[in-house]
């Protein structure tokens, strides 16, 4: 195959995880940013755009983070590829910078000596120098690079105009040359530690430094019993914050959507063309994009946290409860992101080294509840439990069944991965070795661009196959037409509606009827489709905006309470949604894995959904 | 603490500095001897026991150099480590 590299120069950020490679990485190209994934492999490539002084521009690459070149993650492979030109469709770069954090050069240190001997050019960017100098490591940035033979610049990437040093070597002509062997450093790995131990004792930077403020944080955080409380706390406030600060922005794109569905309706003539325009893509995409303030918010805590450095103590606090299970601490991040939607979860799961514990997190992250879901939770809810105060008025029935909602797919997932563990094969040791980085002040300029890339992520997906499956839909529920003095409605006549009637009989036993059956097809698309599919389904003449509630009174009278639980009961283990079930085949590349995770899935579903209506039916609901 | 005992990382009392004599291959992951050097420990290297998890049992909290470690006490134990002797250089 043929790749096409754009012209210009390329530079490449290389440095340990944690060493503030990627605020470095914002600092120097801003908004100017591609987020997409390595040829053939899910792993993330962040490509900037970078003006020199002289008005050219080079290309930045944010290679993942990476304690050595002796990969052990997909994602540190990735970084010993692209470095020794190996990677697919990526040119070799031709300047490395090597970031290293200084308040930990000891370890830096292995790195960048390993990336001098791949005789590329290469600069050294001695980052976070001003946390160093605060716990009084001061660092000499010229006696540095006399002992490395590199050109060495001070970094603060989180100041701006803490990278001017770093824009500055860019235009030094020589720093794009490839470093001069040198007798003083060792020409393999073996001869690296005492070469380190040596630099460090002259530069007179041997000596352990606690980070005091950080150990003081953490003697609350990782206290036995103070940390777990904190972290249920944590959670708590998070999860509230998804729902109850997501009210009014939900309600401006509900309104902003019925606003251009009418204002559409009223100028065009009505015909195949409104109705695509208004059932179909307004309703459809409207349906959809309601739910960007909850992933905002959700992701804008994640984000938060995991730069401020609480998310891997949430992952130590809680490594003995998964490792119950059979899994490690570091699930709980991907598992985490999973609650907004399960494709970050699944790519995040990259970040786990062992084979197996990284599989079992991609299969059981489905069973987080997702976002998609929430607004079938919602619209079944509001009709079916009634509004009652419980506990003496200090909770609320309602909230109490959403939150036994998201409890039973946290504990399906446990199960699961329990019963992974009791009936898998072999017995296999698992790793944690994982860092707990000091605590930072998370800057805003880092969060708001994280937040910016989720944001485009989830409208690409909008704008792909949610729109191509709603357009689907809309003409599968719309045609054929009915013939000329057909009683019911028009959608019982269409392929949607044929193909329903086929599915209800296997529903039956779980007691969906027709117009349940034909909605759960739009709804392997993307969950969230299956109310507006709903709405459609029964030919409402309303728009996607208030779909929902007046959907709520039709469904409250046509539906009996047995059905309305099987559902319920049915989307706690759903079959996820098609874009899911891809993103399980790109990380596990093959057929293998997706149509494991879609088969288990549908079978947890469907025997829940069974229990539950069967159960529900026996005491009279 | 006996000066000069040699013993696994996973088995020293919290906030006592100890130097890592070696770090071996447990027969289990002989994969994590490797791992441990590149993420800092060498024999040589200072080391605290920071803290423990829930109920004083995995995962450890372990101080290398000026980062810090989530361990659990297997991979603790291929680190083998005597305590610091004040004013001894490694």
């Amino acid at each position: 195959m043929l790749h096409l590299q754009p012209m210009g120069r390329l530079i490449a950020l290389v440095g340990n995880p944690n060493c503030g490679k990627t605020a470095l990485f914002n600092r120097l190209t801003g908004s100017r940013q591609k987020v997409a994934n390595y040829a053939g492999v899910t792993v993330e490539r962040k490509e900037g755009q970078l003006v020199l002084a002289d008005g050219k521009k080079v290309r930045l690459l944010d290679l993942p983070g990476t304690y050595s070149l002796h990969p052990r993650s997909p994602d540190e492979r990735v970084t010993c590829d692209v470095l020794a030109g190996r990677a697919l469709g990526e040119k070799r770069p031709d300047l490395a910078v090597c970031v290293v954090d200084a308040t930990n050069l000891r370890r830096s240190l292995h790195l960048v000596l390993s990336v001098r001997r791949l005789g590329i050019p290469c600069i050294v960017a001695l980052n976070m120098a001003d946390m160093a100098a605060r716990r009084g490591v001061r660092i000499d940035p010229a006696a540095l690079s006399r002992e490395l033979g590199l050109p060495v610049v001070s970094t603060v990437a989180v100041q701006a105009s803490g990278d001017s040093a770093l824009r500055a070597a860019f235009d030094v002509a020589e720093h794009w040359l490839p470093p001069n062997r040198t007798d003083a450093l060792p020409d393999n790995e073996e001869g690296d530690h005492e070469t380190v131990r040596q630099i460090l004792q002259r530069l007179q930077l041997d000596q352990i430094v606690p980070h005091l403020a950080s150990d003081r944080i953490d003697r609350i955080t990782l206290h036995p019993v103070l940390g777990p409380t904190l972290l249920a706390l944590v959670l708590f406030l998070v999860f509230q914050a998804v729902f109850s600060w997501a009210e009014m922005p939900m309600g401006a794109i509900e309104a902003a959507t019925a606003w251009l569905a009418e204002a559409v309706s009223g100028r065009l003539s009505a015909g195949w063309f409104r109705s695509l325009l208004v059932d179909g893509l307004i309703a459809g995409l409207g349906g959809v994009i309601v739910f960007l303030p909850q992933i905002v918010i959700l992701f804008f805590f994640i984000l938060v946290l995991e730069e401020s450095g609480y998310l891997p103590r949430a992952a130590f606090l809680l490594d003995r409860l998964m490792g119950s299970v059979g899994l490690s601490g570091r699930s709980f991040i991907p598992l985490l992101s999973s609650f907004a939607c399960a494709i970050p979860g699944i790519m995040a799961a990259r970040t786990i080294n062992n084979p197996r514990d990284r599989l079992v997190t991609i299969m059981i992250a489905p069973l987080m509840t997702c976002s998609a879901r929430l607004p079938v939770y919602a619209l079944l809810i509001s009709a079916f439990i009634p509004m009652r105060e419980v506990a003496g008025g200090y909770l609320q029935l309602q909230g109490l069944v959403l939150f036994g909602l998201y409890m039973a797919g946290i504990l399906g997932a446990l199960a699961v991965a329990w019963v992974i563990k009791r009936f898998g094969s072999g017995q296999q040791t698992r790793t944690l070795m994982m860092e707990l980085p000091t605590y930072h002040w998370p800057t805003v300029r880092n969060v708001l661009i994280g937040l910016w890339q989720r944001v485009m992520i989830f409208m690409r997906r909008v704008g792909g196959i949610i729109l191509v499956l709603t357009v689907a839909l809309w003409f599968l529920s719309s045609y054929p037409v009915p013939p000329a003095g057909a009683e019911g409605p028009a959608i019982e006549h269409s392929f949607a509606g044929t193909l329903g009637r086929w599915l209800a009989v296997v529903f039956a036993p779980i007691g969906f009827n027709w117009q349940i059956s034909i909605a759960l097809v739009p709804g392997m698309a993307a969950r969230e489709v299956l109310v507006s599919s709903l709405g459609t389904v029964y030919a409402l003449s309303a728009t996607g905006d208030d779909t929902a509630a007046v959907l709520g009174p039709i469904i409250a009278q046509s539906w009996s309470m047995a059905t309305a639980l099987s559902l319920l009961a049915w989307f706690v283990f759903a079959p996820q949604c098609l874009a899911t079930l891809a993103a399980i085949k790109r990380e596990t590349g093959g057929w293998r894995y997706p149509l494991i995770a879609a088969g288990y899935l549908f079978a947890l579903a469907y025997l829940a959904s069974f229990i539950t209506y069967r159960t529900a039916l026996a005491l009279g609901a | 603490m006996k000066d000069n005992v040699e013993v696994g990382l996973h088995q020293v009392p919290i906030g006592y500095p100890m130097t890592v004599r070696s770090v071996v291959e447990s027969s289990e992951a002989p994969e994590w001897a490797g791992w441990l050097r590149e993420i800092g420990f060498y024999p040589g290297e200072r080391v605290v026991l920071m803290n423990r998890g829930f109920l004083g049992g995995d995962p450890l909290m372990v101080r290398i150099g000026m980062s810090t470690f989530a361990l659990r006490a297997a991979e603790a134990a291929c680190v083998r480590v005597v305590a610091t002797q004040p004013g001894l250089q490694p």
